[in-house]
């Protein structure tokens, strides 16, 4: 049996507005495993940030995790108090974000804000804090890092900017690094270089990878396993060879050939109709019929998650095998 | 054949100034000619110039240097009011649909804006009909009309944008990024959409996009730009089944492919960070992350020149 950094069981998490509830996050239960990088992807809005928070406990009023366990190692994060949590974050788990412009503070130089972290967590001198601070941007390929770390996060390019808050991440080499669409602010060239650094930091560190990304490019490169969401759901999950050659999912079919029939010449590209559910007063029925070629009755009740070859999981009544 | 240009820029300049005698090279002696109902796509990373270069084309940024002539017409430096007439036949449609509709105006008013400003229906009448004719055309209905832009998804408020744009039939359309705002699924419902009009109506397009592989679907001719300069530029086919710049190289080879059997592995990964327009690098702009650069590409500037089909400014192929 592998040994899981993280386990999510039945995690629901809700928004509470005056229209309604809104299940942000249904029933959703996945492993971490050591050393590994596990992706989750979907479309906007499909619940794999608000995922991501939980795991965090970063969920702000007037949303909450209102069940489901997520434990870290054996230590169960939703019963911990709130300081307890603060120790954890950071320390055990950390995060990045899309945008790092807006999660570096603007007037704190780029090196101060990686030492504090070192600081908060650990008894050392400030002296020794900078030096592994400079350490560690080296690490995640700051060049010239004396220099770097007197900048101000506007002086740096989003590339850099991404490096520095990977640096922050990873200065307190925490057990699992929560990714939540690293790349998407960067163009492909730098997106290549921080796919690659985070692989190396894995191998190097030992640090477990959620990946969050509506891009199945970045998922294809570096994840081993894949949970596709879709309307707060999973719909399938698979190791990630296994599911990019076999998708049995008619949302995971649809969006891979929205994103193959892009190569493919064709003289009009594959699309999936309609648009993603508004997540208020969503039916018992499976969220995806609406929009699915293959909508049968039965389609009326939410299928269960099947298990359709060892570890290959998916949500839908006619889960026969799909040759694309 | 000889191909008739619809709008051609010859040698333009767009150089925005900062305090202290600096300036931000944007966009720096670029002579680029856009056929008749042709989509030419202008592919690079952020800050190489693009957008600018766009918005100057239709002359929504007036450039330091240059010209730019639509049918031969020269439309720098005309007048405010002779180039309305002009203005009718270049439209934008912008990346962001979110930002580039006006919360207050239903779709009805953001549509028949344009023709409104024109008088090209005499009553507000016909103006609604044409309206709802437009958002036909885009996929949209008539139920659609007094409707307002928060109540639409991403996809539609693209698909209002281009109702919009095609409502006064411009003969040339910009496409900032029309659709990296968009997920997967819904992007490929516009870019089916904006080839069909673009077959309809005989548009020309200039496609702006830093997704090469959009790009391909929609393109007939790329031109990839590199810190204000162009560096390659041919048929859509040529440039992907041989890209020959080591930029175009490196860009093409960065995405990443949905397909882990495709996985990077120990591919050649382009080092180092955007050089910064204010101070761009002497010789060829590239030469600082080009692994292939040599003394000839730090002092001279390569020109571009006819190699197999395509135009490409590199030292290499001389």
């Amino acid at each position: 049996m592998k040994k899981m950094t993280l386990q999510v069981r039945d995690l629901c998490t809700s928004f509470f507005t005056d229209k309604g509830e809104i299940k942000a996050v249904n029933n959703v239960s996945f492993d971490v495993p050591k050393r590994g990088i596990i992706g989750i992807v979907g479309e906007s809005g499909c619940g794999k940030s608000m995922t991501a928070r939980s795991v965090m406990r970063l969920i702000k009023y007037p949303g909450r995790i209102v069940s489901g366990s997520i434990t870290l190692e054996g230590k169960e994060l939703t019963r911990l108090t709130e300081s307890e949590m603060a120790n954890v974050r950071g320390e055990e788990i950390s995060m990045i974000f899309q945008e790092p412009m807006t999660s570096l503070n603007p007037v704190m130089k780029a090196g101060r804000q990686v030492q504090e972290v070192v600081m908060l967590h650990r008894k050392v001198s400030k002296k020794e804090a900078r030096a592994e601070v400079l350490r560690m941007f080296e690490k995640v390929g700051i060049s010239e890092p004396e220099k770097r770390y007197e900048c101000y996060p506007h002086e740096l390019s989003g590339g850099l900017r991404q490096r520095v808050m990977i640096a922050m991440a990873m200065i307190c080499r925490p057990k699992l690094l929560i990714a939540d669409e690293p790349t998407t602010a960067l163009d492909v060239t730098v997106e290549a270089q921080i796919l690659e650094l985070m692989r190396n930091l894995r191998d190097e560190i030992g640090t477990s990878i959620m990946l969050i990304s509506h891009n199945l490019g970045v998922v294809a490169e570096i994840c081993d396993y894949v949970h596709v969401m879709y309307a707060g759901r999973v719909v399938e999950q698979a190791e990630t060879f296994e599911l990019f050659d076999n998708p049995r999912h008619p949302y995971t079919i649809g969006l891979m050939n929205a994103v193959d029939s892009l190569e493919r010449k064709q003289a009009v590209l594959d699309t999936i109709p309609g648009t993603v559910p508004n997540l208020l007063g969503l039916g018992e029925g499976c969220s995806f019929a609406p929009r699915c070629g293959r909508r049968t009755g039965r389609c009326d009740q939410m299928s269960e998650l099947i298990e359709v070859v060892p570890g290959h999981l998916v949500r839908c009544h006619c889960h026969r095998q799909e040759v694309r | 054949m000889e191909k008739n240009a619809l709008i051609a820029a010859k040698k333009l300049t767009v150089e925005f100034s900062l305090s202290g005698n600096k300036k931000v090279h944007a966009v720096s002696d670029v002579s680029l000619d856009v056929y008749e109902h042709e989509v030419l796509a202008l592919v690079g990373e952020s800050g190489c110039g693009k957008s600018t270069l766009g918005k100057a084309m239709v002359q929504l940024i007036r450039p330091t240097g240059g010209e730019v002539s639509f049918k031969g017409t020269p439309i720098t430096g005309m007048s405010r009011k002779a180039f309305q007439e002009y203005r009718r036949q270049m439209q934008i449609v912008f990346q962001d649909p979110y930002a580039s509709l006006d919360p207050r105006m239903s779709v009805r008013d953001i549509v028949a804006e344009p023709l409104e400003t024109h008088c090209v229906c005499p009553t507000k009448a016909e103006t609604t009909e044409r309206v709802v004719e437009l958002l036909k055309a885009v996929g949209l209905t008539s139920d659609h009309l007094y409707r307002y832009a928060h109540q639409f998804s991403g996809g539609q408020r693209q698909r209002i944008g281009i109702a919009r744009a095609i409502a006064l039939n411009p003969a040339f359309i910009v496409c900032d990024e029309p659709v990296s705002a968009l997920d997967v699924s819904v992007q490929n419902q516009i870019l089916n959409l904006l080839k069909d009009l673009q077959g309809r109506f005989g548009l020309t397009y200039l496609f702006i996009s830093h997704d090469l592989s959009v790009v391909r679907f929609i393109a007939d001719r790329v031109c990839v730009m590199f810190l204000g300069k162009l560096c390659e530029l041919g048929d859509t086919e040529t440039i992907y089944e041989k890209p020959m710049h080591p930029y175009t190289r490196f860009l093409l080879d960065a995405i990443p492919k949905a397909d882990p059997h495709q996985r990077r592995g120990e591919r050649l990964l382009l080092s180092g960070e955007l050089p910064s327009p204010v101070n761009p690098p002497s010789g060829c702009r590239f030469h600082t992350r080009c692994p292939y650069a040599t003394g000839k590409c730090k002092a001279t500037e390569p020109p571009l020149h006819s190699v197999e089909g395509r135009l490409v400014a590199c030292h290499l192929y001389e």
